[in-house]
């Protein structure tokens, strides 16, 4: 670990004005001191923002929930009103991590945890989200855990993480404060940026802005679903996940809000799932021409090929669960 | 004096048996269990000498070649740096278990991740900013060899078996399978990583550190270092996991050792979890293939083991994988072969349960694989196949339970509810089914010392370098002291872990629990007659209990009747009796598991692992070593895979995120069953070995469940999902 400067902050105000200063945020550190620790990260100020409030879960005017950013993941996924109308998100929290990180763990520092790429972890090795210019070691290495969907030429890592996915199926927004202390809503579907050319940045957010709260729209109804497929039953990335907000009436889709982890190098909304879904019967037919867009663009190397049926697999069998149709894909 | 007992012929007399105290045997805690638990208990690490510095290892970033030049002014502006050290005493390889000498040293560079230099500090943390920062000039070979399966194999004369004729027998066979298996390597992940703490007194190393076998460690740092053993003295009362890892010394300990010595103060060097991974003993990734000829009732006629596993140059070690199978089934045409392939990869050495724990794996597999294509139960199968002498060597058995534990295990588990076709039982959207297989592992007596000394006051003290690693050694020897000299194990105390105390055999091949026991049983007896002679009676009519010498109608106080203390060192030698029986541990296992029908995780739901393994010294820690057995073996079966990069053999997941043991979730109902066994052949004391046979044959019973449960065979392990539902509809 390098020597580093460190501030504890008490207000918001207190965050700002360091972050405009350059300093890095911490919050819970479950992810940022582990990378500091390996000196993949060398930020040279600290600023510890435990201490600035932003730690609660309040009601909107528009009827739906403002999580501050410094809410923990234990308490955001045991909130009665989350568990209650947005259930996904409880369940994405919980598949994640274990339970004395989730202790830790905050919602902000949550949506910005950085990848698991086995390359961008080892000092020794290329990478370009590392360090720009270098290469990317994964691409023809040890590429299991890696995207199939927006990968670029430079990197084709993914965004790790759980309870971004069901935010993005909620269609969550970020509430960000900037350095200059004005205020800026963001919805968490642009959140994370594709790699493209400058796989370094992994989201929207400026030097020193300040992610303050996750806005939730007012409650969607319908069926709540987060499925994660890993190799191990608890303690495990995602292989691939799927959140899901789906719900029928008069036998027809009324709406299909799905967002998967793990398959491509950001959480993956594809819009087009929703416009094919929705004022649809549905027949297995229907889910597997759903699958068949989802995964037209999709891209194997080697060692990930099997996320493309893998989520296959999954995108039908929680359609088919969700709309009551039987495994083998008839009315049940 | 020392009392020496060879093992040349049979102990029926079982005394632990006869003995009055009644603790032997019994679920006692462990008498450090407190510390432990409250983190009094002192690990290498947390000696805090006063003047201590830290020092962190650094990794060479090229396979293949030379260490040319460390540029020490890179890190001279870091606060606190003391030092930077590299020569060519440095270990390129971890000491293999029992090499008594140093292992391959130099400053050749064999395999990407070796440690080649240590940077030393004030702070730990100054010297890991350093390790990370310091540059090397490295010049680079590009002969590198990363893919095992590209070096030529090299036979290994000792293991290979040519008996009658196998094509001649799988061509005339009834039923028949040949089939080729793969498993990756593994890492033991104990839960403390290596740790040395050196100290220099006048001309003298003391080592603390975590060590498995400490006579052997000894000889090994004195030799790597260039002094007299004499002048070494290893400290290792606790240990937190060994597992094979911390059977030789690594590179930590020699790296502390120099640094020690030139800085004048006491050095610190533990490995960080990735060092582990890239420092010290992996188990050998494997091919493997089986051919099984039988007749129409699933009796064998034909056997054939070949492997190929590998490791660097100049290492002998290679996975001994058939050990079990020359001697589990029957089979007269047999053709076993093991070949080792040279490659530019972290050392191979052992791994808990070396050989056994990846080829029952296999061998269990392929009786499962024969079952089903013979229509034959896999229990009963198993029963038909059990030989009545040694296949190859036409030698008797020593006590073997493996009917009883096959038998046992069928009724306890309700195999016989398993559906006998595949893919048949389907609860929602799992898919469940049951799995068996043999458990065997080679039993093995060493030599060993202890000095037993029964105080004038009635207590008693056992003294032995011999390690506990978390096995639970401070327990038994305490009950084995207590049963033999009637005393209440509060009255034992048990000194381990310090090489100026007699030697051991050390904590290893699972030997470890019947050779240091059974020294102290030989001293202890010795203590029985010359108490016996006191009371001027025999010593079959002596009676100890509860600090009572009993004998006829008197009883006297231990107290009272010694005026001095009795101080027996007792020495146990393995003998002829090793040439002429095979001595083997043997066990069942079981496991029901449920395979999800969209994605292919598996999730096991129950396992029940049936042994025999001797007499049971202390039934909990007896158990607590099987299940953690049974616990490796789903990690084997599931998800453990040491992955590399085939382009320069770096090793990628080198940390306990990304290399998958199983956790508390995946670890469903485990039971244990013990069959209630006397090995008089096998040992003084009739136990055997324990700490690996749990894992022999686990993974089998695991796949051998998910093909019961899906009709998918994953013959490439781990049996991951993306291979199951490659096959799955
Ligand atoms: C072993 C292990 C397993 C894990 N498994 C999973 C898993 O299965 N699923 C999963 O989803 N996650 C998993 N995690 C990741 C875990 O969820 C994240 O580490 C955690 O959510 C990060 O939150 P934090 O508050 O600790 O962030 P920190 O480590 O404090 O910060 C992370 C980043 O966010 C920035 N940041 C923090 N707060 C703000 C803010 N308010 N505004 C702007 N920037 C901010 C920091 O500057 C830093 O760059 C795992 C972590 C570990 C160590
Ligand atoms: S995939 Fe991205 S993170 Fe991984 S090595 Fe390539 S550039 Fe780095």
């Amino acid at each position: 670990m390098r020597p580093f400067e460190y501030q504890r902050c008490d207000t918001v105000t207190d965050a700002r004005q360091a972050g405009a200063g350059g300093s890095r945020f911490i919050a819970g550190g479950t992810n940022l001191l582990d990378l500091m620790k390996l000196q993949i990260e060398t930020p040279q100020d600290l600023a510890d923002i435990n201490r600035i409030g932003l730690d609660t879960i309040d009601e909107t005017d528009e009827g739906g929930l403002r999580i501050g950013a410094l809410v923990r993941n234990s308490d955001c996924a045991a909130d009665a009103r989350i568990l209650r109308d947005y259930p996904v998100l409880a369940r994405a929290i919980l598949a994640g991590a274990s339970g004395q990180l989730r202790n830790r763990a905050t919602t902000g520092g949550n949506l910005c945890q950085r990848t698991r790429c086995s390359y961008f972890y080892d000092t020794a090795m290329p990478c370009n989200k590392r360090e720009p210019g270098t290469g990317c070691g994964a691409r023809g290495g040890q590429n299991r855990n890696m995207a199939v969907l927006g990968t670029s030429e430079h990197c084709i890592a993914t965004y790790p993480g759980d309870m971004a996915v069901a935010m993005y199926a909620l269609d969550a927004t970020v509430e960000i404060q900037a350095a200059d202390g004005g205020t800026r809503l963001l919805p968490v579907r642009q959140f994370h940026r594709l790699p493209g050319d400058t796989p370094e940045r992994d989201n929207e957010l400026d030097e020193g802005e300040l992610i303050t709260a996750v806005l939730l729209p007012k409650p969607v109804g319908g069926k709540h679903g987060y499925r994660k497929a890993r190799d191990r039953a608890s303690y495990a990335f995602a292989l691939v996940s799927l959140a899901s907000v789906v719900e029928v009436s008069d036998g027809k889709i009324a709406r299909a809000d799905l967002a998967f982890g793990s398959l491509g190098t950001r959480p993956w909304h594809d819009p087009r799932l929703e416009q094919l879904l929705v004022g649809e019967e549905p027949s297995k037919a229907l889910f597997e021409k759903a699958a068949d867009t989802l995964l037209a663009e999709a891209k194997g190397f080697g060692g990930n090929d099997f996320k493309i049926p893998l989520a296959r697999r999954m995108l039908i069998a929680t359609l088919a669960d969700a709309t009551g149709l039987n495994a083998a894909g008839e009315p049940a | 004096m020392t009392e020496t007992r060879t093992m040349d012929r049979p102990d029926r007399r079982n005394i632990l048996d006869e003995a009055a105290q009644g603790v032997i045997g019994t679920p006692m805690d462990r008498p450090e269990g407190k510390l432990k638990v409250s983190g009094t208990a002192t690990y290498a690490h947390e000696y805090n000498l006063p003047g201590t510095a830290f020092g962190v290892l650094v990794r060479a970033t090229v396979p293949s070649g030379r260490l040319a030049h460390v540029n020490e002014t890179s890190v001279a502006d870091i606060e606190g740096i003391l030092g930077v050290y590299s020569d060519e005493r440095f270990l390129r390889n971890p000491a293999q278990g029992g090499a008594n000498e140093a292992p391959v040293q130099g400053t050749d560079i064999d395999y990407f991740g070796q440690a080649v230099a240590l940077v030393v500090a004030e702070t730990f943390e100054a010297a890991r900013d350093g390790a990370t920062r310091i540059q090397l000039r490295l010049d680079a070979d590009d002969d590198g060899v990363f893919d095992p399966a590209s070096s030529p194999p090299e036979a290994q004369p000792d293991e290979a078996v040519d008996q009658g004729d196998l094509s001649a027998a799988m061509a005339d066979a009834a039923h028949s399978i040949d089939v080729t298996y793969t498993t990756p390597g593994h890492n033991s992940a104990a839960m403390e990583p290596h740790c040395s703490v050196a100290e220099w007194q006048d001309g003298n190393l003391i080592l603390r550190g975590s060590y498995q076998m400490l006579k052997y460690n000894r000889n090994e740092i004195a030799d790597a270092i260039g002094i007299d053993p004499a002048k070494v003295r290893i400290l290792s009362p606790y240990v937190g996991g060994g597992f094979g890892s911390k059977l030789g010394i690594a590179p930590e300990a020699v790296a502390a050792a120099i640094a020690a010595k030139a800085l004048n103060r006491p050095v610190c060097v533990a490995l960080t979890r990735q060092q582990v991974f890239e420092n010290v003993m992996r188990r050998s990734e494997s091919k493997q293939r089986v051919r099984l000829a039988a007749d129409k009732d699933g009796k064998l006629s034909g056997l054939g083991h070949e492997a190929w596993v590998s490791n660097l140059p100049e290492e002998s070690f290679a996975e001994p994988v058939l050990q079990a199978t020359h001697f589990l089934y029957g089979g007269d045409s047999r053709k076993l072969d093991l070949y080792l392939h040279r490659v530019n990869r972290i050392c191979a050495g052992s791994v808990r349960a070396p050989g056994e724990a990846i080829g029952m794996q296999i061998l269990e597999n392929a009786m499962d694989e024969l079952a089903h294509e013979a229509g034959i139960d896999p229990v009963e199968l198993r029963i038909r196949n059990i030989p009545d002498m040694h296949p190859e060597k036409d030698i008797p058995y020593t006590s073997r339970k493996m009917e009883e534990a096959l038998r046992t295990g069928a009724e306890a588990f309700g195999w016989d509810k398993r559906p006998a076709k595949p893919a048949t039982r389907r609860e929602g959207e799992w898919l469940v089914g049951m799995g068996m297989a043999t458990a065997a592992r080679i039993n093995m007596l060493q030599a060993s010392e202890a000095r037993v000394t029964l105080k004038a006051d009635g207590t008693a003290i056992v003294e032995t370098d011999m390690t506990d690693i978390g096995t639970g050694t401070y327990s038994i020897l305490t009950q084995i002291a207590a049963e033999m000299l009637g005393l209440p194990s509060e009255r034992v105390t048990t000194i381990l872990g310090d090489t100026d105390l007699p030697p051991a055999a050390g904590s290893g091949g699972s030997w470890g629990a019947a050779s240091s026991g059974s020294s102290v049983f030989v001293a202890c007896e010795e203590i029985r007659e010359r108490i016996a002679e006191r009371l001027d009676c025999k010593p079959d009519e002596l009676t100890l209990k509860d600090g009572q010498a009993i004998c006829g109608n008197r009883s006297t106080p231990l107290a009272d009747l010694l005026d001095s203390d009795i101080c027996v060192e007792g020495r146990i030698e393995s003998g002829k009796l090793s040439q002429k029986v095979q001595s083997a541990t043997y066990g069942a296992h079981f496991a029901e598991v449920a395979v999800n029908a969209v994605t292919g995780e598996t999730r096991v739901r129950r396992m029940l692992g049936v042994f025999g393994c001797g007499r049971i010294l202390n039934e909990k820690t007896a158990r607590s070593q099987c299940i953690g057995g049974m616990t490796w073996g789903m990690g084997i079966a599931l998800h453990e895979d040491l992955m590399f990069d085939l382009r320069d053999g770096h090793l990628t997941n080198r940390d306990l995120a990304e290399y998958h043991v199983p956790v508390n979730l995946d670890v469903p109902q485990q039971d244990v069953i013990f069959i209630d066994e006397r090995d008089g052949e096998s040992s003084p004391i009739q136990a055997k070995g324990i700490g690996e046979l749990g894992i022999c044959g686990a993974a089998a019973a695991i796949t051998n469940a998910i093909f019961n449960a899906t009709g998918v065979r994953v013959r490439d392990y781990p049996a991951t999902l993306d291979k199951i539902i490659a096959e799955m509809a």
